[in-house]
Formats: C-alpha cells, structure tokens, sequence
C-alpha cells in the first residue's frame, strides 16, 4: 500500500462520502496549533485523573485508582514501544517482556541493597537500562531478522522465557527471593516523607505519563522521518522495499532496538514503582498480554495502541472477578480480531506526510482522505 | 566491595558454574536418556514441521494439541486405576492399557488440532490473511487453550500417574539402558517411520507433497488442498499424542496447564536444527537436542539449564546454518 490515498473509498470504519467529513479527517486537516489548543486540556485532564478519581471510572475498592493508572500508564509505554516493532515494522516480537525484564533487573541490581554490585541512583538506571536493552535487541535480532519474520517470533518467544529462567537459576539473580528496596526518584514532601513510594502510585503516574509523552513524540518524529517511512515500507512488501533500495535488515534491526529500548525502559520504571523485582513477572503470557495490548488498539496506530493498553490493564483492575480469567480472554479476543477486525479498535492510518499534505489540501481544497491499512488487514479486503 | 569481574558470567563460581567432572562421567548415561527425551522432542517436532512445511506457518498452538494428549492420557490412566505407585500388572494387561491411553490420546489431539484449522486458521485463509494475522491468531489459539485448561484444572500439576517402574535391561560397562528409555526410543522411531512411509509412499502422501511444493499448481492437478491441510494437522496432531504418552511416562506429574509451552519451543528448536519441513530432520534433530540438552544440564549442574541450551541451539543454527542440518523442504521428499 502507498501512502498516498487519493482513492475514493476507505474502508469499513470511515464513512467516507465526500460532504461529510469524518471527525479525524477533520482532526488532520487542522493546523498543529490548534490541535496543541485541543490536546493541552485533554492531557491536563489525565494528569488530574488520579486527583478527581471519578466515580465510574475508579477502580476502587477492588484496586487503588492512582496505583491503576501507573499500572495503565506502564503499559502503555510498553504498547508504544511494542508498537514499534509490531505496528510499524511489522515484526512479530512475542518475548517483549524479556526487555522489560531486563531493564527491571537492571535496576534491581544497581539500586537494591540486596544487590552485589555497586550502586547508582534510581534516576540514572532508566537510560542505562535503554543501553542494556538495546544491546540485548542487538544481539538477539542481528542473527533473526535476515530470516523470515517467523523466526523472530518463535526466537523472541523463547528469549523472554529464557530470561526468566536465567533469572531463576542464575545464583547472584536471586530468584524468587528477589531483590528489596529498589531505589526511587529523589524528593520529599513537605512533611518530610519521599514522594516516591511503593504505595503512592500519583507520583509516580505522573512520571510514567511525562515520559510516555516524551517517547510518544519521539516516535511520532521517527515515524515521520525517513527511518518510519522505510519501516512502512518494509511492513508491506519487504521485497519491494529491499529492491527499491531500502537496507532492510538496518532497519528492521532499528525498530528492534528501539523497541527493546522503550521495553527496558518501562521495566526500570515498573522496578522502582514496585520497589521489588524477582522472577515471578516476567512470564511470557504477560508478554502476550502487551501483544494484545497493541493488537486490540490497532497496531501502527499511537493512539490506538495506548487505547489498547488501557483496555488490557484497566478491565482486569476494574473487574477483579476477571483478573483470573485474563489471558483466557485477550487470548481469544486476539483469535476474534485477527478474524473480524485485525486492524483493532483503531486502525492504523495511510495518511499523506506533512508536506504532502498541505499539498494536497492546496491542490484538491479539501483534507485528503485516509484509508485505514495495517499489515494486518488481508489481501482480499484492501480496497481495489 | 564486589569486583567487577564477577558481571562476566563465566567467571567467579557464583554466577555459572561447569561441572566438567560430573559431564565427563555421566556422559553415556546422558546420551542414552537424551536420546529418549529426544525421541519425544522428534514427535512433536512432526507437528511442527508438517504444517510449516505444507502452510509456512508456525503453528504456535501446537504445544497445546500436545498437552491436551497428555491431559488425555492422565485421565484414561487415571480412570484405569493408574496412580502414584506402578501398578503390579502383568505385561500385555500393562501394553494394553498404555495403547488404549495412547489411541486415546491420539484421538484428543488430533481431535484438537483439526478444530484449531477449522476454528482459528482456516477463516484467515479464506480471507488471504497476511502473515502476521496468522501467527498471532497462532498465539491467541495457544493462550486460549492454556489458560481453558487453566480455568477447568487449575494452576497445580494433575497428580502422578505412574506406568511402570524402570528396569534396567542392558548394562555396558556400567551405562544402564532401562526399559522406559527404550520403549519410548523404539515406539517413537517405529511411529515416525511409519509417517514417513505414509508421506513417501502412499497416495493422500504424494498430495501431501504437492500441496507442499507448489500448493496452486497441486489444486489445479486435482488435489483437494483443504482436506491436505486437514490431513497435515491431524497426523501432527496424533503424533504429539502419542509424544504426551511417552512425555507422562517420563514426566509423570508433569500434566499441567502450561506444560506443553516450553516443550513446545523445544520441539519446535529441534524441527529447526534439522531442517523445518523435512520430516527425518525433525527426527535428528529432536534426538540431537534431547542428548545436548542433557549436556548442558549435567554441565550446568541444573536440569533447568535444558531450555536454555535448546533456547541457544535454536538461535545458533539459525545463525550458522537457518535452514538446519538436512535442509528444508517437505515437498522435495523424495518418491
């Protein structure tokens, strides 16, 4: 698919006559100024949200609200950077928790007293644990990703076990018994008492957010740039792309990275919220669970994919007599999907790039029309 | 103060340590018992190797087939008064109780797998899917079932079910070969050979192969290519059947929800090392994994260290040699 959609219809989601402009036609054809006017209360209210715990909303009694909303926001960062990998550059990653994993135990180990090693403060593991990840996606996609995308997803599934297994019987990795008191951001309140505690998640969603904002922008130029345009490319024909000159495997292994990055990032960040890591967390139905986090968003798409996210770490918080049944449920929501909607709740979107768009509004007089493409959707359904 | 050094894995008895002594002395017995784990890594390799080689498609759920065998298994034994103790049965009552437990199995997973086309990969076909829509309906298939087995079962393992108590048979130079390790070795052998018989010589086997090769060209000769796939599921299906009678016979408490994953992965490591797609590479390979395996885990002096190394199989062969020791191609068998 190119991203030029100057095609009549879109698909099934869209109504698409032309005098009737949909709500996110209307959206993309406003200036990014007035899109800020718009989007800065939307993010005023989310950072409020743990303040207002509005009535339907809230989690409690069954979960503290602030602590679900951290839970959300992580996952959220995790979807996005999952997303990366799955979304745009079309590789299916089933062992994204073994990032994850990764980035907590390095800030278990550098941080938590219980550790051998010397220690750092908190906030320096978070960048140092991107440098691990990223090496590790290094090392594990190099050999993967010049072979057919399905080795990477068996590869990758068995390197999030691994993970956790080498955490088990790896002697200094401690196991089940885990590490204690793994470090946190510095600063205290006015009474004295740190900010950042185990049981406070309201600060620390308040990071969680402002760093899923930062990551969100930078994606959002990657995927705009020269490196998010070749990843289309390779997402939809990788053939195609490799004969039109793009270096493929480069920018495979670059999604990779970047993803294992984001991943290991939000496992630092999940490991001192917790204040405890061990090996019980890192299983890989959790990192199926991501999956369906970007799958039932919509993957490729930003804000279907934190949508997705929200959904997957909201219900079993908010319905606890689910929690049990969870992975039973987004397993089979994934089969459904894949059948009736895989493009999830919001499809990505082929949509002109910036210039190309005002040029397109010049020439035509009107907000060009996206048709909603993902790699998951069949041959036989994209419109002719 | 720790020493840096002790971050570099090899180094310092604390992070890993080599059990040189232990490897050098068990090595006989290591080989003759991975070559019976190995034997049930070749069955469930089958499965794997079949559907890619005939649909390209890993079948993620197939550790599932596999552990709805041995879920099979345990229930019919355990409704033959199997327990925690072996029974003092003769021996054609005790054939004819592990064949029915077998034949029973078989039909579960087969049964299993043939319902995984229908309900889950056959609607994406119709629609020409992508491939990514596969493998992660693949994945959805196989959670699904795991944590269905999970909401009926429970987290615990199903309790003991004990078939016979090994008796040593040959004894070379201090190497015990015992009967369990050559019931299994000999039974998985006598199945595969048998599969591949089918799949060389017989008719439904040659549409096999063409469907394999060239699955347009197979349907205008007249091969129904549904009932191929049909077919390609429920023989892997029935062989990981009868891999979950030899996996409980080994395993015995080892019936548990998620008990067919990280088999799974294995089987599917060792369908790679032979070369996915080809049937005897599925068999060298399962047995090649099952002996290094042990290796690794008499090396390592932890019998969890045999995931890992299988894990590092899988990602060195497809560094050095992706389409494994025999190569890949289930249509190029030969006639």
């Amino acid at each position: 698919m190119t991203t030029t959609s100057d095609r009549p219809t879109a698909s099934g989601s869209t109504p698409a006559s032309s005098d009737k402009v949909s709500i996110r036609d209307r959206w993309n054809s406003l200036p990014r100024p007035q899109q800020w006017a718009w989007l800065i209360p939307v993010v005023v209210l989310i950072y409020a949200l743990p303040l207002l715990n509005p009535p339907l909303l809230t989690t409690e009694p069954g979960t503290n609200f602030p602590l679900a909303l951290f839970d959300a926001a992580r996952f959220a960062l995790i979807a996005i950077g999952l997303n990366v990998v799955v979304g745009q550059a079309g590789l299916l990653d089933l062992g994204y928790v073994g990032f994850f994993a990764i980035g907590s135990y390095v800030a278990a180990l550098l941080t938590s007293p219980d550790s051998v090693l010397w220690h750092i403060p908190y906030l320096w593991t978070l960048p140092l644990a991107m440098v691990i990840t990223m090496f590790f996606g290094l090392v594990l996609g190099g050999p993967t990703l010049r072979l057919r995308g399905d080795y990477l997803a068996i590869v990758t599934l068995g390197f999030g076990e691994i993970v956790r297994l080498l955490a088990t019987i790896v002697g200094p990795l401690k196991g089940q018994v885990g590490f204690q008191g793994v470090g946190r951001p510095p600063g205290t309140a006015a009474d004295g008492q740190p900010i950042f505690t185990t049981s406070n998640g309201t600060a620390w969603y308040w990071l969680c957010v402002t760093i899923t904002i930062a990551v969100l922008f930078l994606v959002g130029n990657l995927e705009r740039s020269r490196v998010g345009r070749a990843w289309i490319a390779i997402r939809e024909d990788e053939d195609a792309a490799e004969i039109m000159g793009v270096a493929t495997i480069r920018f495979k292994l670059w999604a990779f990275v970047i993803g294992a990055a984001i991943g290991g990032l939000s496992g630092a960040l999940f490991a001192g919220q917790i204040g405890f890591v061990n090996n019980q967390k890192f299983d890989v139905p959790t990192s199926v669970l991501f999956l369906a986090a970007v799958v039932l968003g919509g993957s490729g798409n930003k804000v279907g994919v934190v949508l997705g996210a929200f959904v997957v770490s909201y219900l079993p918080n908010r319905f606890v007599e689910l929690a049990a049944y969870k992975y039973l449920i987004f397993g089979v929501a994934l089969i459904i999907l894949m059948m009736f909607r895989p493009q999830g709740l919001l499809g990505a979107r082929q949509r002109l790039l910036a210039y190309g768009r005002q040029a397109y509004l010049r020439l035509v007089g009107r907000p060009e029309q996206v048709s909603s493409d993902s790699s998951l959707r069949g041959e036989g359904e994209k419109p002719a | 103060m720790p020493v840096i050094s002790t971050i570099v894995l090899a180094q310092g008895p604390d992070w890993i340590k080599f059990d040189i002594a232990a490897f050098v002395s068990q090595f006989w017995n290591n080989t003759i018992d991975g070559l019976a784990y190995g034997a049930i890594y070749a069955l469930v390799a089958m499965g794997y190797t079949m559907v890619y080689g005939v649909l390209q498609l890993i079948n993620f759920a197939h550790s599932e087939v596999f552990i709805v065998g041995a879920y099979a298994v345990f229930f019919t034994l355990a409704a033959l008064g199997f327990g925690p103790s072996a029974p003092g049965l003769s021996l054609p009552a005790l054939v004819g109780d592990l064949v029915l437990a077998m034949l029973v199995a078989m039909l579960a997973a087969g049964l299993m797998a043939v319902l995984l086309e229908r309900v889950a990969y056959r609607p994406l076909r119709r629609r020409n899917a992508p491939r990514l829509a596969f493998l992660i309906t693949a994945i959805g298939a196989s959670f699904a079932i795991q944590y269905a087995l999970f909401a009926w079962r429970g987290a615990n393992p199903e309790p003991a079910v004990i078939m016979f108590r090994p008796q040593p048979v040959f004894d070379i130079g201090g190497v015990i070969i015992d009967s369990q390790q050559i019931t299994i070795f000999v039974a998985a052998i006598i199945l595969m050979i048998i599969v591949d018989q089918f799949v060389n010589r017989t008719r439904l086997g040659r549409g096999l192969r063409a469907v394999a090769q060239d699955p347009d060209t197979a349907t205008l000769m007249g091969v129904n290519k549904e009932r191929v796939i049909v077919l390609t599921f429920l023989i892997g299906g029935i062989l990981a059947g009868a891999a979950a009678l030899f996996y409980v016979m080994k395993v015995p408490a080892g019936v548990q929800f998620n008990g067919g994953f990280i088999l799974g992965i294995k089987a599917f490591a060792a369908a790679v090392l032979g070369g996915i797609g080809n049937i005897r590479g599925a068999l060298l390979g399962g047995l090649l994994l099952g002996v290094i395996g042990n290796y690794g885990a008499t090396l390592f002096g932890n019998a969890q260290w045999i995931d890992v190394v299988a894990f590092v199989v899988l990602v060195a062969i497809l560094m050095v040699r992706p389409t494994g020791i025999l190569g890949e191609s289930l249509g190029r068998a030969r006639v």
